[in-house]
Parts: structure tokens; C-alpha cells; sequence
């Protein structure tokens, strides 16, 4: 029992937080601008990096870097949409698709020219965990992962809810003509979705990092999960894609517990067919996801 | 001239391989090009026709599974019927959804089918590959043996081209381009839009898994890695995008460029001291990807654009629907 909670349950609930903000700003470009940002996972990619780089240059706490890391990602973000998104706006949605599908090798090979592509670490040395009640082990990385995660949830909710930026997305997200018939700036809409998405994609990027260790791959090695959790929450539906994220990650790490007898349900090196399995399932049985999302 | 009978080797060599993406480029034009299906798991329906065709025709070894010693074009037949029905399973999915969807899936399948190929051991020898897979003309003496292969790949693609520009000017072809073009009105004239598009997702998928056996006997060896996005599926995209999709000249004749130019860099970057090579193969991909991007912006149909059909103006009324006015 308390293997399951040490081994499976609080890996699940950190994964699943860090899958949970990668798939925000899936489901909101999907549901926004209309198309799979296949580029999303190089984000993500690109957030840790640039802590990374931060960490090397100013010698603080990676946590502390991170929001700097977000604005920079953004940035990087808003010049990508602008080089390479809106000119093929006004086309067929699918030719953005095979844009971001160029845009994330693109990416990853900068990446690997600048860092490397060898494994590194934000920081060494070992983190121990805290021993509760003899056997429980929490590591308070994880504590700060999951507290970070629910944090900018939180602050998504409030953009959504309380401000006028975040109406307007919900708008153009629930009909684009009538978005713009109600006077709404669709090129300011887009992007505030672009700094949102890219904003916690970096965070993600960084927590998922800082969980583990950053690789030129990480950020594509998620991009399938992460696509699932937005399917799974329904597509421009960001609460869904929280859910989602959660749902997936769980899946993922209780999949290889022992349910029936000694041996992992499934077997390890199969982790990431988890995600997969549900996605297909959905796009079977209700391709509009738990939350009612949009089927294009 | 012991020089240059290498380079002239190494030329027949680096020809076939452009022949073969040339059959990947003309499988993913049926889907693409013809019908509007997008395809982001190229390399794993080349892998399944790959591993299928190697299992199956390479000798009994201890490390895969194998020994069953078929001969080579009844190992690229299974390998072929292997991937026209994994297309067909991922069709029955996702066709009805929006390209997005399939998009999505197809990158899944071929993500799946890496980690299957790493970890089933005991069929694929995992990590490390199968090797000593039989290749056509293995037995002739030296020069024609690759020349062989060189001439059996590019008699494929002719073959493959005269039929599919058949199948194009069709009626087939021509419902497959209504589709594209106009989903609704397609429907309206009673074609069963998904059954059509699920029979050119099966053919290019079947065309891919050919790539793929013929890659696999062509350098007698393949490990999970050529399911990898880089290597197989944005490659052939690229080529397809600037040879001009829709068009099956274009997409022989930008397979044959890219890969050109993509193996001449290959050979220039290898040259560099080991540090900056490796940031060169970096370098490499990020120029192609940019290509990639100029090209849909600037050059949206590539360089060979697709032949629209002819139609005398006395035969031309307006389309009885419109998209603007149905939806």
C-alpha cells in the first residue's frame, strides 16, 4: 500500500499536474486558432532550456527563474506565431498543422545547437524526501511541482473568468465569426492564447525538468500524452484539459502497478502506450471528450 | 579510377535510396496530395513494412524471430498488406474527424510502434536491430548487383507512377480530388466520402510499408530508429511539399532533389571536426525545416503544380452547393 502511494500515486499526481498545463495551451490553440500545434512540445522544450540558462547565469533557484523563463518562451512564441503561423492564417487550418510540424524540428535542432543534446540537470546533488510516519516518503520537489501547477490553474481560472481577455478567448473560441462581429480584436485574442499556452508550457517544461532532468526529446516524448489529455477534456475546453492532463498522468503511472499479481499490469517501457490507448478510446467512443468539447 | 569506381558506387547507392523515398513521396501524395489526409506517422508505416519483410525473408537467427526464409518479393507483399491494414485500422478511427485528428493519431501509432520494436526483444532483437537482411541481386558480381537493385527501384517507381496517374485521371482520382476540394458537395452527389477517403489512406499506407521493405533489403538492416519523426516522416513531407503535392512528378522529382541535396550535405557535414559536425547535423535540420516554411509561404504549390482537369467552358456550371451558403 504504501509502495503504490510512494511508486505510482504521487509520481501519477505530479505527472499528471505537468501534463495538465501542456495541455491548456494544446486546447487552447486547437479551439482558438483551429489547428494541433504539434510545436507545443518543443515549448515546453524550450521553457526548461531557458531556466537552464538563467540558473547558469545568475546562480538562483530554479523556481525563482521560472516565471522569467515563462516571458521569455512567450516571447520566443509570439515571434514564431508572427515568422511563421499568421502568414498561412487566412488558408486551410491543415497547412498550419505541416508548419508546426516543420516549426518543432526547427526548434529542437536549435535547441540541441545552442545546449547540447546530452542529459543535464537544473542542479546537483540528491533530494531527500521527508519520511512521514515511518514508510510514507514525500520528496519536496513533488510538493513544490503540484503546489506550482495548482497555483497557475488557478490563475488561468481567473484570467478565463474575471478579465475581459479571458472572455474574449471563450468567445472566439466558441465561434469565431461571432467574436469578431462583437468587435472583438481577434488578432489581440490570438495572442494572448499564444503568451497563455506558451506561458505554461514553459512552467511545465521547467517543473517536468526540475522533477527530472532535461533532454532535447523531452518535450516531444510528452507531446502525445499531452495531445491526449486535450482530446480527453474535449478540445478548447481548458477545465477539461486539467482534467484531462490529471487523468492521463495517473493512468500512466498506476498502469504499472501490480493490480493482478506480482507483475506490472503493464509493463514499463509501455508507459507511454497508456496515453495513447485512452486517446484512441475517446476518438472512438466520444471524440468531444468528458467536457463536450468542439469535434471539428 | 579504383576512386572513382567508389564514387561511382556510392552514387548507385545514394540513387536507389532516392528512388525508395521517391515510393514513400508517391504513397503519402495519394493521401495527401490527392485526398487531403494528413499523415504524421510516414516512418511508421515504412517501419511495419520494414520489420515485416525482414522477419520474414531473413535467415534463422538466435537475437529475432525469423528462419522462415521467404523469398524477397513475397516478404515485400506481407509487408505491404501488414501496413495497408494497420492504415486501415487508424482509418476506421479517425477518417470521419477532422485531418487534425488523424494528424494526432498517426503520430501515435508511430510512437507505439517504436516502443514495440524496442521492446519486443524476441521478435526484433530490440535496440540493435535486425542485420544480414537478403537483398535482391545479393549473388551477381559486383558493380551490377547494386545497379540491379538501383534499376528493380526505379522499375517500382515507373510502375507505381503510370498506374497512379491512371488511377488519377479515373474516376476514382477524380471523386478523391471533389473530396479535397469540396467535402459536402461530394457527399451531396451520393459518394461515400469516408469509404473513399479510408481506400487512399489503406493504398498510400501500402505504398509506405513497400518503402519501407525496400529500404530494409536495400541496406540489409533496420533498427526502431527509422520510425524516428526526423529521419522517414519529415523527410518525405518535405519532399512532397516541394516537389508540389497533388502532382506524382512532383513527388518523384522532390524526392530525388531533397535527398540529393540532403545526402551532399550529409557528406560535406562528416567532413567538419567531430564538434562541429554534430552541430552541422543540427544545422541540417533546422535548414530544412525552414526550407519547409519558405516554401508553404512563398511557393504554396511546390515545383511541379498539380494538373487540374481539363474542362471546356460550355461544360462548366456553378457548383450546385457552396461551402459559404450549405454550412
Amino acid at each position: 500500500m504504501i509502495e503504490f502511494v510512494n511508486f505510482h500515486l504521487v509520481p501519477g499526481l505530479v505527472l499528471g499536474s505537468i501534463y495538465a498545463l501542456g495541455a491548456i495551451g494544446v486546447t487552447l490553440t486547437f479551439g482558438i486558432l483551429r489547428f494541433a500545434n504539434f510545436a507545443h512540445g518543443e515549448t515546453m522544450t524550450l521553457g526548461a532550456y531557458f531556466t537552464l540558462a538563467l540558473i547558469a547565469l545568475t546562480g538562483l533557484h530554479p523556481l525563482l527563474l521560472v516565471p522569467v523563463a515563462m516571458a521569455l518562451t512567450a516571447l520566443a512564441v509570439l515571434g514564431m506565431d508572427r515568422l511563421f503561423f499568421r502568414p498561412l492564417r487566412h488558408g486551410p487550418t491543415i497547412i498550419l498543422v505541416i508548419a508546426s510540424f516543420g516549426l518543432m524540428l526547427m526548434v529542437r535542432s536549435l535547441v540541441q545547437i545552442v545546449w547540447g543534446a546530452k542529459l543535464q540537470t537544473f542542479s546537483k546533488g540528491i533530494d531527500l524526501p521527508w519520511v512521514l510516519l515511518d514508510t510514507l516518503r514525500i520528496f519536496p520537489k513533488h510538493v513544490v511541482i503540484i503546489g506550482a501547477a495548482l497555483g497557475l490553474m488557478a490563475a488561468v481560472h481567473l484570467l478565463l473568468s474575471r478579465t475581459r481577455a479571458g472572455k474574449a478567448m471563450r468567445a472566439m473560441a466558441d465561434s469565431p465569426d461571432l467574436a469578431r462581429l462583437t468587435g472583438i480584436d481577434t488578432e489581440r485574442v490570438i495572442r494572448t492564447t499564444w503568451i497563455v499556452g506558451a506561458g505554461l508550457a514553459a512552467a511545465a517544461g521547467a517543473l517536468l525538468a526540475y522533477d527530472t532532468h532535461l533532454h532535447t526529446n523531452m518535450g516531444f516524448r510528452v507531446l502525445l500524452p499531452i495531445f491526449a489529455a486535450a482530446l480527453l477534456g474535449g478540445i478548447g475546453r481548458p477545465y477539461g484539459a486539467m482534467a484531462g492532463g490529471l487523468v492521463i498522468g495517473m493512468a500512466e503511472e498506476l498502469s504499472t502497478y501490480p493490480w493482478i499479481g506480482t507483475e506490472p499490469l503493464v509493463p514499463p517501457g509501455y508507459k507511454a502506450g497508456v496515453a495513447f490507448a485512452i486517446m484512441v478510446a475517446i476518438l472512438i467512443w466520444r471524440p468531444s471528450g468528458l467536457f463536450r468539447g468542439r469535434v471539428f | 579510377m579504383d576512386q572513382l569506381y567508389g564514387i561511382f558506387l556510392y552514387a548507385v547507392f545514394l540513387l536507389t535510396m532516392g528512388g525508395i523515398y521517391a515510393v514513400l513521396a508517391l504513397g503519402l501524395n495519394i493521401q495527401w496530395g490527392f485526398t487531403g489526409l494528413f499523415n504524421a506517422g510516414v516512418g511508421g508505416f515504412f517501419a511495419i513494412g520494414a520489420y515485416v519483410s525482414a522477419i520474414l525473408t531473413s535467415a534463422a537467427s538466435a537475437r529475432h524471430l525469423g528462419g522462415y526464409d521467404l523469398p524477397v518479393p513475397a516478404g515485400i507483399c506481407a509487408a505491404m498488406i501488414a501496413s495497408a491494414l494497420v492504415a486501415w485500422g487508424i482509418g476506421r478511427i479517425c477518417i470521419r474527424l477532422r485531418s487534425d485528428y488523424l494528424a494526432i493519431a498517426t503520430l501515435g501509432i508511430a510512437e507505439i510502434l517504436r516502443l514495440v520494436l524496442k521492446n519486443e526483444i524476441w521478435a526484433t532483437n530490440g535496440a540493435r536491430g535486425i542485420s544480414r537482411i537478403p537483398k535482391p541481386f545479393e549473388h551477381v558480381a559486383e558493380p551490377w548487383n547494386q545497379v540491379g537493385m538501383l534499376l528493380l527501384v526505379f522499375a517500382i517507381v515507373l510502375v507505381l507512377y503510370v498506374l497512379l496517374e491512371r488511377a488519377r485521371r479515373s474516376p476514382w482520382g477524380r471523386v478523391m480530388a471533389a473530396i479535397r476540394e469540396n467535402e459536402d458537395a461530394a457527399r451531396a452527389a451520393g459518394k461515400d466520402v469516408e469509404r473513399l477517403r479510408i481506400e487512399a489512406f489503406i493504398l498510400g499506407g501500402a505504398l509506405m510499408g513497400l518503402g519501407g521493405a525496400l529500404m530494409a533489403h536495400h541496406i540489409k538492416f533496420i533498427e526502431p530508429n527509422v520510425a524516428e519523426p526526423v529521419s522517414a516522416t519529415f523527410l518525405v513531407w518535405v519532399m512532397l511539399v516541394i516537389g508540389g503535392s497533388g502532382n506524382n512528378r512532383g513527388a518523384i522529382f522532390g524526392a530525388i532533389l531533397v535527398w540529393t541535396i540532403w545526402s551532399a550535405t550529409e557528406i560535406l557535414t562528416t567532413r567538419l571536426p567531430s564538434e562541429w559536425a554534430t552541430k552541422a547535423a543540427y544545422l541540417r535540420i533546422f535548414l530544412v525545416g525552414l526550407a519547409l516554411q519558405i516554401i508553404l509561404q512563398k511557393f504554396p504549390e511546390g515545383i511541379f503544380r498539380e494538373r487540374r482537369f481539363q474542362t471546356s467552358a460550355a461544360s462548366v456550371h456553378p457548383p450546385p452547393f457552396n461551402r459559404e451558403n450549405t454550412s
